[in-house]
């Protein structure tokens, strides 16, 4: 995985509360194309008219935010199911960071996962800086920086976020769970060989 | 240390622990979806291998046909899902309950009727509505794709420590009302993200007197609250369920594991971080009007007016809602025309609900205006529900009876309904597009879907 350490780009607000990941990818296109493919079905119930054409009043196609790789959303962004294509799909279409008062709990989970960085916000700083993107698009872009916990804008504001340290770890050194996982094993051989004594009938062969 | 429940099977499964508040935990049941079995690929191209295949156990649901006589999927991405799950199952020596085999039906339904599902086990599956198995008071939660791969590497689980809410439940059901009414009033309200960070007990008298099934439907939605899981304390009931299934113990590991089964519920001073009461014993038939599941009214209600909301993103949302369902706020949702009715889904599609639909349907006919699906949630339903004479039931009445599988849930077999139809839906998310692009969904109860296919129109199944 690609480690994430400081990332600068385009931010762009969309405060919709409960978007969930249905509506982030839809799944007749997680069954149809492959993870890097997900891109331009990536929110196209939002992005697009329902006969395809773009939708014209959507801020994510407005060309001052268009190559965003930041999204600041409402609450529960990410909600309902576990599809893990929807970080796929958001990744594709070339974001890196999601800023939200509140994650489902799921896709939160899935972001650190694939190097994408879920920071929670409170709202009452989301709705400012929002409103400072909005009103001045040239200057969009903000800094998010993880070694130091840091958003910064381009008017020089800076921001904290807390991030759960393993999780932060995960991200900055770009590591595989599996294989940390792995270096438990003996704990998990030991735990599985008294467990099967108590409780053999949950490893009968199929 | 006073305990609850949850707090109880998290510790017996912790493996040890990672950092603060982050545990490694054993995973006793893994269930496999068709949806992943391309997964298995990836697995590979990172070098790893599946560490207990006897714990993982997998079934063809999302992409397989519901079409009658079917063979496989209709879906043109069918035949990859289903035939690489098959390649994976037998190169790994994972059980597969294969697409017209006697076990197969939708996750959810096939794990408690096959006795994988016990009381204070941890089950992961990588699906959202894994929190179902919580009803027979078993830890489970749904985990994403890289994660499905992490438990069949390693048959563990890196988790924080959710925080516990109790919902306690308190009262009868009046008549015509369902437990997934239940549910519904309770999203609506503490919101569907209501129950984030935590993991739920649902408790008190309504809870102990509903049956098994009852409460599988009332665990199901917890995601809907965005709970991380939710659970109910097994009881005799619970403990009668599982004896003789397929997969339960037998003989001396039987009375070891209900004795061990009996210890399971929250210690009478354990405290909870947040605590939510619940009445039902006034509860009308509920119904969603928007797309959120908390967007839920009694049926006998006005569908509620954005200005009415004091948060500004609800607002915009509950107008978004309405704009896509084409609804007017301030109007009775009863007496909106109707295209479909879908029953079925991993929350409503077991045995006790078809019996309260074909109650419902018994003796009347399908409006000519709707397409009205009964979609079983395992063969094992569908031969129960013949052999009481339900199929009949339905089809007399102008229902399709189909085979089992998630169908019309989510159209991940290409089943789907048209742009600006309307469905009544006893399934678990009527999300903009979730049943097809542009289809519009009421989520409801098996007992108020019949009654909407019957009146062609949105119904208050106690008028009917
Ligand atoms: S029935 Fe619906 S919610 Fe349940 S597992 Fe299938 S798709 Fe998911």
């Amino acid at each position: 995985m690609e480690p994430f350490t400081v990332h600068t780009g385009v931010a762009v607000p969309l405060l919709v509360a409960n978007i969930d990941t249905d509506v982030i990818i839809r799944i007749d296109r997680i069954a149809k194309y492959a993870r890097d493919g997900l891109g331009p079905f990536a929110l196209e119930a939002l992005r697009r008219l329902p006969d395809g054409r773009e939708n014209a009043d959507c801020i994510l196609n407005a060309p001052a935010y268009r190559n965003a790789s930041i999204l600041l959303v409402g609450d529960n962004f990410g909600c309902g199911s576990s599809r893990e294509n929807a970080v796929w799909a958001l990744m594709a279409m070339g974001l890196r960071v999601v800023i939200a008062p509140s994650f489902g709990d799921i896709f939160f989970g899935n972001c650190f996962q694939n190097g994408m960085l879920p920071i929670q916000l409170h709202r009452a700083a989301i709705e400012p800086l929002a409103k400072q993107l909005i009103a001045d698009p040239d200057r969009a872009t903000l800094t998010v920086d993880l070694q130091a916990l840091r958003i910064r804008t381009q008017t020089g504001a800076e921001m904290p976020f807390a991030v759960e340290p393993l999780q932060r770890r995960m991200l900055l050194e770009g590591l595989d769970q599996i294989g940390l996982t792995l270096t438990n094993e003996a704990e998990i051989a030991q735990f599985q060989s008294q467990d099967r004594r108590t409780r053999p009938w949950l490893y009968a062969a199929p | 240390m006073k305990q609850t429940l949850f707090d109880k099977v998290w510790d017996a499964h912790r493996i040890r622990s990672l950092a603060p508040g982050v545990d490694l935990l054993a995973v006793d049941r893994h269930l496999y979806i068709d949806l992943h079995a391309l997964l298995f690929a990836d697995l590979e191209k990172l070098g790893r291998g599946v560490r207990n295949p006897e714990m993982t156990f997998a079934v063809p649901d999302h992409v397989v046909s519901s079409a009658p006589g079917r063979t496989g999927g209709n879906a043109e991405w069918s035949e990859r899902y289903i035939s690489a799950l098959r390649r994976a199952a037998k190169k790994y020596g994972i059980r597969l309950f294969d697409v017209n085999d006697d076990g197969q039906g939708i996750v959810h339904v096939i794990g408690p009727e096959l006795g994988l599902t016990q009381p204070g086990i941890l089950l992961l599956c990588g699906d959202s509505h894994t929190s179902t198995h919580g009803g027979l008071g078993a830890l489970s939660w749904g985990i994403g794709a890289s994660e499905v791969m992490h438990v069949l590497a390693t048959q563990t689980i890196v988790q924080r420590r959710p925080k516990r809410m109790r919902v306690n439940i308190e009262g009868r059901l009046p008549a015509g009302v369902e437990p997934k009414d239940v549910i519904l009033r309770l999203i609506g309200q503490i919101g569907a993200a209501g129950g984030t960070g935590y993991a739920i007990e649902y408790a008190g008298s309504a809870m102990q007197r509903m049956e098994i099934e009852g409460r599988l439907t009332i665990c199901n939605l917890s995601i809907e609250l965005g709970a991380k899981t939710g659970m109910v304390a097994p009881d005799d009931k619970a403990i009668e369920f599982v004896r003789g299934r397929p997969f339960a113990p037998n003989g001396k590991d039987w009375d070891r594991a209900v004795g061990e089964w009996r210890s399971l519920t929250s210690d009478p001073d354990a405290t909870f971080d947040r605590e939510v009461d619940l009445d039902v014993m006034k509860l009308v038939p509920q119904i969603t009007w928007g797309t959120s599941p908390q967007d839920v009214i009694g049926i006998d209600e006005m569908i509620p007016h954005p200005d009415a909301a004091a948060d500004p993103d609800r607002k915009r949302a509950m107008q978004a809602g309405l704009d896509y369902m084409g609804l007017q706020a301030g109007r009775p949702l009863a007496g909106t025309p109707i295209d479909w009715v879908f029953i079925g889904s991993c929350t409503n599609s077991r045995i006790s609900d078809l019996r309260s639909a074909a109650a419902v349907a018994k003796g009347r006919k399908v409006s000519p205006k709707v397409k009205a699906w009964v979609v079983p949630g395992s063969k094992s339903v569908k031969r129960q529900a013949e052999a009481e004479g339900l199929d009949k039931i339905f089809l007399q009445a102008g229902f399709e009876w189909r085979e089992p599988g998630c169908s019309l849930c989510v159209g991940a077999n290409g089943e789907t309904l048209g742009d600006g139809e309307r469905s009544v839906s006893t399934s678990n998310r009527n999300f903009v597009g979730r049943q097809g692009p542009g289809a519009r969904t009421h989520l409801a109860s098996p007992p108020m879907a019949v009654a909407a296919a019957i009146a062609g129109r949105i119904t208050d199944v106690r008028t009917l």
